[in-house]
């Protein structure tokens, strides 16, 4: 059908180091995840202090990081930071960026799911003797990861992908930039890159289903 | 940074680039929007078991990153000597792209419709495809249209990849001024102003029409 001879082997004889890839890539995701709550629940907690400092640092970081693209996050993080002399390399360049875009779009999740608790908790608990702390620890924050749940896995499994960007600012460590490498050295491009995406196929499935499965677990009642 | 050596053929360029990038995502927005919807009757009235193979294929498009969609559909088209250049190359695979979210949209507005609402209007005679235009679609759009904006402007913003393909966008016009003036952080502002003017006001409006439209308000 066409003319071109498909050379799988070459690529499944690469599939070790591409593995390697995806276990970095992984890392960035989960690391990126990690800053990206933290800095979303900071956020959270920004937008509802009543400091107008505070709520509109908080509310330019989500809207930048809402507005506008992920690989221009990236760009900014790695070209961007240099005219301050401050040079991040390719890894820390990605993770910054998509750390900063995971915050901003978790800090919009977390907001939501803010909202969807009632007041009338927050009082009940006030009422029992609660310090405000402890209603917010142990009446509110349960509730709101509930609601904030999915939508946080389905940032993970965003984060997941756009790691593939770093291959855009020289990143060869990652899955993508595994396969960009190996592909630099022998242009079987259709073969390393369709391995490339089952493999990215496979991790985002697996991190969809491993999270359904924690959901049904700790969210039982 | 207020001494730049920017000038105004400069910034038509990239002006040009941002053209490029609306242009690539009305094609992309308008055709995913139109396979979209035929993809979420499809899914809609095919039942989930016979249109389990379209859902995987969907699947796919969202599961696997859009940089390598888009690499490996440029790695088709010249195996296939299909003979495309990248601009159609990368309006295809974002066509396909948005097609299989707004699949997810589309579907989920049909069902946020009553199936008491329908059955009424078939009671009084409507055939199904009376039922469709004045019932289903008037409905189901204004749950869908907010998610729908927000689908439009993530395509927008995910158009940036198409530069790995060497299409000159916004971000790609951006980068080949920061390789020619040094000036990396002035120039990227200005490449993220334009995206954010660009996409800040639809992204209000959409939430503007949520509140408004949402129901049980």
């Amino acid at each position: 059908m066409f003319n071109y001879t498909f050379h799988w082997n070459q690529a499944l004889k690469a599939l070790p180091q591409m593995l390697d890839g995806a276990l970095i890539t992984l890392q960035i995701a989960l690391l990126s995840m990690l800053i990206g709550v933290v800095c979303a629940l900071a956020l959270t907690g920004f937008r509802l202090s009543g400091n107008r400092v505070l709520s509109g640092f908080a509310a330019t970081w989500v809207e930048i990081a809402r507005n506008t693209p992920a690989l221009f996050q990236i760009y900014m993080a790695h070209f961007g930071l240099g005219n301050f002399g401050i040079h991040l390399s390719p890894y820390t360049a990605l993770l910054v960026g998509i750390a900063f875009n995971n915050a901003g779009y978790l800090a919009e999740n977390f907001r939501g799911a803010l909202k969807a608790i009632p007041d009338t908790q927050t009082r009940a608990g006030r009422s029992l003797g609660m310090t405000a702390l402890q209603a917010f620890r142990f009446i509110v924050l349960p509730q709101m990861l509930r609601v904030a749940f999915l939508p946080t896995t389905n940032q993970m499994v965003w984060a997941i992908l756009m790691t593939s960007l770093g291959v855009t600012v020289g990143m060869n460590t990652d899955l993508a930039g595994v396969t960009q490498e190996l592909n630099a050295r022998s242009f079987r491009t259709f073969e390393f890159f369709a391995l490339a995406a089952v493999i990215y196929y496979i991790i985002a499935k697996a991190v969809t289903l491993a999270a359904r499965a924690i959901a049904s677990r700790m969210f039982r009642y | 940074m207020f001494n730049t050596a920017l000038t105004w053929s400069d910034l038509a360029f990239l002006a040009q680039g941002a053209a490029m990038t609306l242009a690539v995502t009305a094609v992309s927005v308008a055709a995913g929007t139109l396979l979209g919807i035929l993809f979420g009757v499809i899914r809609v009235q095919a039942g989930t078991y016979w249109s389990a193979p379209l859902t995987f294929v969907l699947d796919v498009f969202r599961s696997v990153p859009l940089l390598i969609q888009l690499v490996l559909a440029n790695a088709f088209q010249s195996i296939a000597k299909l003979g495309w250049g990248p601009f159609t190359t990368s309006c295809v695979v974002l066509s396909l792209y948005t097609a299989a979210y707004c699949t997810e949209i589309v579907r989920g507005g049909i069902s946020s419709v009553p199936a008491t609402t329908r059955r009424a209007s078939r009671s009084l005679g409507m055939t199904w495809w009376q039922d469709m235009r004045y019932i289903v679609a008037p409905l189901a759009t204004r749950v869908s249209l907010p998610s729908w904006i927000g689908l439009a402007l993530g395509v927008m913003k995910d158009s940036a990849l198409v530069l790995w393909l060497g299409l000159i966008e916004l971000l790609r016009a951006s980068q080949i001024l920061v390789t020619r003036l040094q000036e990396p952080l002035f120039i990227l502002l200005i490449c993220g102003a334009i995206y954010f003017l660009i996409s800040f006001p639809i992204a209000r409006l959409g939430g503007y029409l949520e509140k408004r439209w949402s129901p049980n308000d």
